[in-house]
């Protein structure tokens, strides 16, 4: 206990630095997903307008903006999502300590980019067998 | 800060908003797992596939509720942001009239656009 006292200070910065990114990026990536939300309302709308709705949504969606935004959106929703359980843990009283947080927060870094990775391989395998 | 406190109000309104926001989020953790399996089991697929995909009762039902759940706890989420940062009463409150609205239209848009499908149109 003693001896990692004088490292305390530094510590304590840095996890204020990770909960701080953290909870900034949790308020853009909410409203990130506003624009997201909008894409997939889109993507439902056009089914609902046919055929020809359909492949130019699609048209768009393949499209180079298209893909950066799905990117970004998939990027965001699984961040969001697993912060938001984070979040949630909190909430009822859970994961408040200094290290437990710390280490939360960079597991829910770590599993945004496997999961996203995951979802985009996934994705490129099945749009592969349908074409 | 101290003003956007004085303008909320009731806590009893925080309070109720607060809650709204966590039980949104509990469905969304679920609903938006079906989602992200759905969509890119979906990527690339055929009008015909993505059509008939939706119309199955299920779907049907999931994709309502996603799109209630998802524009409802963007609301309450846009507005804990508007309050935070917007300190000028009647702006304020043309901001959060132009986000419960636009949110109220795209949700119907949606609902409409599902059912639309589920009931056969097109
Ligand atoms: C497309 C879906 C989603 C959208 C559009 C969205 C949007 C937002 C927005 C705009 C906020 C407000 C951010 C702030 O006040 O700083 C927010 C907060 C929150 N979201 Fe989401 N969100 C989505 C999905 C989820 C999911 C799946 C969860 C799962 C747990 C979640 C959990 C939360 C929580 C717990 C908060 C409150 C955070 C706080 O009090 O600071 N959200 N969301």
């Amino acid at each position: 206990m003693e001896k990692t006292r004088p490292l305390s200070p530094h510590l304590s910065i840095y996890r204020w630095q990770i909960s701080m990114i953290l909870s900034i990026l949790h308020r853009i990536t909410g409203v990130g997903l506003g624009i997201g939300t909008l894409m997939i309302s889109y993507w439902f709308i056009s089914i609902a307008s046919g055929p020809k709705s359909y492949s130019t949504a699609q048209w768009f969606f393949d499209s180079i903006l298209g893909k950066i935004l799905i990117f970004g959106f998939t990027l965001s929703l699984v961040f969001h999502l697993l912060n938001g359980i984070r979040h949630l843990f909190w909430d009822i009283g859970l994961g408040f300590e200094i290290s437990t947080s710390k280490k939360s927060g960079w597991t829910v870094v770590m599993l945004t980019f496997i999961f996203t990775l995951i979802i985009w391989l996934s994705a490129y395998i099945i749009k592969n067998t349908y074409e | 800060m101290k003003e956007s406190k004085k303008n909320l109000g009731s806590a009893k309104y925080g309070a109720h908003h607060w809650w709204h926001q966590r039980v949104t989020a509990v469905a969304l953790t679920f609903l938006c797992i079906w989602l992200i399996i759905s969509l890119t089991l979906l990527t690339g697929s055929s009008y015909d596939a993505a059509y008939n995909w939706l119309k199955h009762p299920l779907v049907t039902g999931l994709s309502i509720l996603v799109v209630v759940f998802t524009i409802y706890h963007l609301s309450l989420g846009l507005q804990v942001i508007v309050e935070d940062y917007i300190h000028t009463e009647i702006t304020k409150v043309i901001t959060l009239m132009l986000i419960n609205f636009s949110c109220l239209l795209l949700g119907l848009t949606c609902c409409l656009s599902i059912l639309f499908v589920f009931f056969g149109g097109n």
